[in-house]
């Protein structure tokens, strides 16, 4: 099979063993991330498949260290380019964060200043990174706002966010991604709030720009739909967990994991465009409670090929093929 | 219309030439302008059924659902609800109409009062009718919550403290707490993770047989509406473009903006079916 192979020498950002946990003012401590694994190539694309409370947000603000201060990264390392983004200082932060690694946000309205123009803001990340004359920035900023799909860039720059459309602020984020060519480009549900047409363009957008400047993408999304025309490998988060990861196709065509088979058989209604009116193949029952321990496989209570040994210990990460890794009893042997 | 009860069953609701603008006021750079959100739409649904309203950000089709729902008034045309037309009625008026046309939003978080227990949230519409006693409501209350799957025990949880999933089945649980015959659902399903969108899409589906609701449901993807409604309308700039029943509109689309709103499905269709080695 063509499946990217990612070996120890080309690995651009390497997230190990990493557990983060919330401890929130006077309230119970919630386990958002256990044990999770991750290494992304250099120009590779990955997509997070994960529903909400499945940690997937805070695995893509970790690779940030953009974590809330009430967040306590429990062990782990997170590896940019080798070096341990946990022991990093705020200044060696800084310039990777903006630089080399980039952020397009789910919600650009809130992300963008609202009296701040546009261009402006964009401009602001070159700025921040990129010792330029105000002039060359000004350039600049025009071509990256072409780039991104804007017919007159000397009209936009001027604009204020609530002058645009939804679509046209998530070109905006886009554009503030791309300035200064970053290596890795995260994407956290950046389709989310958008219509199903300019959902496709914004995904062809951004993947047309990320080819252009080699950028690696994290694509994280709740639909596997989304992923499934855009990344080459998928990684499926539940309970805090990396429970499966595999090439698209091998997620899509043969999925390992109970849940990750679920997942795939809801997505395909998208395929069978007719009416039915017929119920849906719904998994019942809802995540577990992460302020709590779970003590076996944490989708063990809502699967249907449960085992008895599913309740009393977590199961191992296995890989039962080349490229690509499962916790599941299954397939442990 | 159709007085006579033999010639055919009636429709729950009948909207009539529904037209509904807002005047836009102008800014520096803008000059103001009138915005024809709705412009004469008719639709009827009956009892078990349900119609989609689909389109794109802006087609107006929640404001639709907020002239049904009377949240707004519209500027002309009928809304038909159990013989009555309540398109003009002063809210004084509308209460009996509001018992019987509830409504369910996309985002139960917001359209919940999160210092409210959960059983606070499905009686508020009882007492507001002043319907039953205190005893009677809560009974109602927790009733209600084993019919959308929230188990009654939790009745004295905090609406907040419910997952996304779950707030929603509580909205549901307070949208019938009045008995309404019609549900106006505004993408009440956009938003929400695959597996709990299958629960609530399935839960909707089994409520509507249980007690032969009307559905609006408001939606802007057509592979979920695709699959759960039995009449599609689909509008674009105010107007409704193509109406009929969902396997026309679906397999025979003839309006361009139908064509547009599948094309967007397609290309995610495409994608999914390339990963899955299929052709689409």
């Amino acid at each position: 099979m063509d499946a990217t192979v990612t070996n120890s020498d080309e690995v651009l950002a390497l997230v190990r063993g990493l557990s983060v946990t919330y401890e929130p003012d006077g309230g119970q401590p919630v386990r958002a991330l256990v044990q999770a694994s991750l290494s992304i190539g250099p120009g590779e694309s990955l997509g997070i498949l994960g529903e909400s409370g499945s940690g997937k947000s805070t695995l893509a603000s970790a690779l940030l260290r953009l974590l809330p201060a009430n967040a306590r990264y429990m062990n782990g390392a997170i590896l940019f380019r080798g070096c341990n983004l946990l022991e990093a200082s705020d200044s060696e932060l800084r310039n990777i964060r903006g630089a080399r690694i980039a952020l397009i946000p789910q919600d650009p309205a809130l992300a963008l200043n609202p009296v701040i123009s546009v261009g402006d803001q964009i401009a602001e990340v070159l700025r921040a990174h990129i010792r330029t004359t105000g002039e060359a920035r000004r350039t600049r900023v025009e071509e990256l706002l072409a780039e991104v799909g804007f017919d007159q860039p000397r009209q936009i720059y001027p604009a204020y966010p609530h002058q645009l459309s939804g679509g046209q602020r998530q070109r905006i984020a886009i554009a503030q991604a791309m300035a200064c060519h970053p290596a890795l480009i995260i994407a956290d549900e950046p389709t989310s709030k958008l219509d199903a047409s300019l959902q496709t363009e914004i995904l062809a957008l951004m993947r047309r720009i990320g080819r252009q400047h080699g950028s690696a993408f994290v694509l994280i999304s709740h639909d596997p739909t989304v992923l499934a025309g855009f990344v080459d490998r998928i990684a499926v988060m539940y309970a805090g967990r990396v429970i499966e990861e595999g090439s698209t196709e091998d997620i899509f065509r043969r999925p390992l994991h109970p849940y990750t088979q679920a997942l795939v058989r809801l997505s395909s209604r998208y395929l069978a465009m007719q009416a039915v009116r017929t119920p849906f193949a719904a998994i019942h029952g809802e995540p577990p409670d992460l302020t709590e321990t779970v003590a076996g496989c944490p989708y063990a209570e809502r699967c249907e090929e449960r085992m008895p040994v599913c309740s009393e210990r977590g199961p191992q990460e296995t890989a039962p093929e080349l490229d690509r890794r499962v916790r599941c009893f299954k397939y442990e042997h | 219309m159709n007085k006579d009860p033999a010639n055919s069953r009636s429709p729950l609701l009948r909207v009539c030439e529904l037209s509904k603008s807002y005047r836009r006021r102008g800014s520096p750079w803008q000059r103001g302008h009138v915005i024809e959100a709705a412009s004469h739409v008719t639709f009827e649904i009956f009892a078990g059924e349900t119609l989609a309203l689909v389109g794109m950000s802006g087609s107006g089709k929640s404001t639709v659902a907020r002239c049904v729902s009377r949240l707004e008034r519209p500027d002309a045309g009928e809304i038909w609800l159990n013989q009555t037309d309540i398109a003009q009625l002063e809210s004084s008026d509308l209460a009996p109409s509001r018992q019987r046309c509830q409504m369910v939003f996309q985002d139960a978080a917001t359209s919940i009062n999160p210092r409210f227990t959960a059983g606070e949230v499905i009686e508020e519409p009882m007492l507001i009718q002043q319907e039953g006693s205190q005893r009677e409501r809560r009974q109602r209350a927790q009733g209600l919550m084993s019919e959308v799957g929230l188990s009654p025990d939790s009745a004295d949880r905090l609406a907040m403290e419910f997952s996304g999933g779950q707030q929603q089945r509580l909205a549901i649980a307070r949208a019938l707490a009045l008995k309404p015959s019609v549900l106006i659902l505004d993408e009440a399903l956009s938003g929400l993770d695959l597996s709990t969108e299958a629960q609530i899409a399935n839960l909707l589906l089994d409520l509507q047989s249980a007690h032969a609701l009307a559905y609006l449901l408001i939606s802007h993807d057509l592979a979920l509406v695709a699959r759960v409604s039995d009449t599609i309308a689909v509008m674009a700039n105010g107007k409704i473009v193509e109406q009929g029943p969902t396997t026309q509109v679906i397999g025979h689309p003839t309006a361009p903006e139908t064509r547009a709103l599948l094309g967007a499905t397609e290309s995610a269709r495409v994608g999914l079916a390339a990963a899955m080695g299929m052709t689409p």
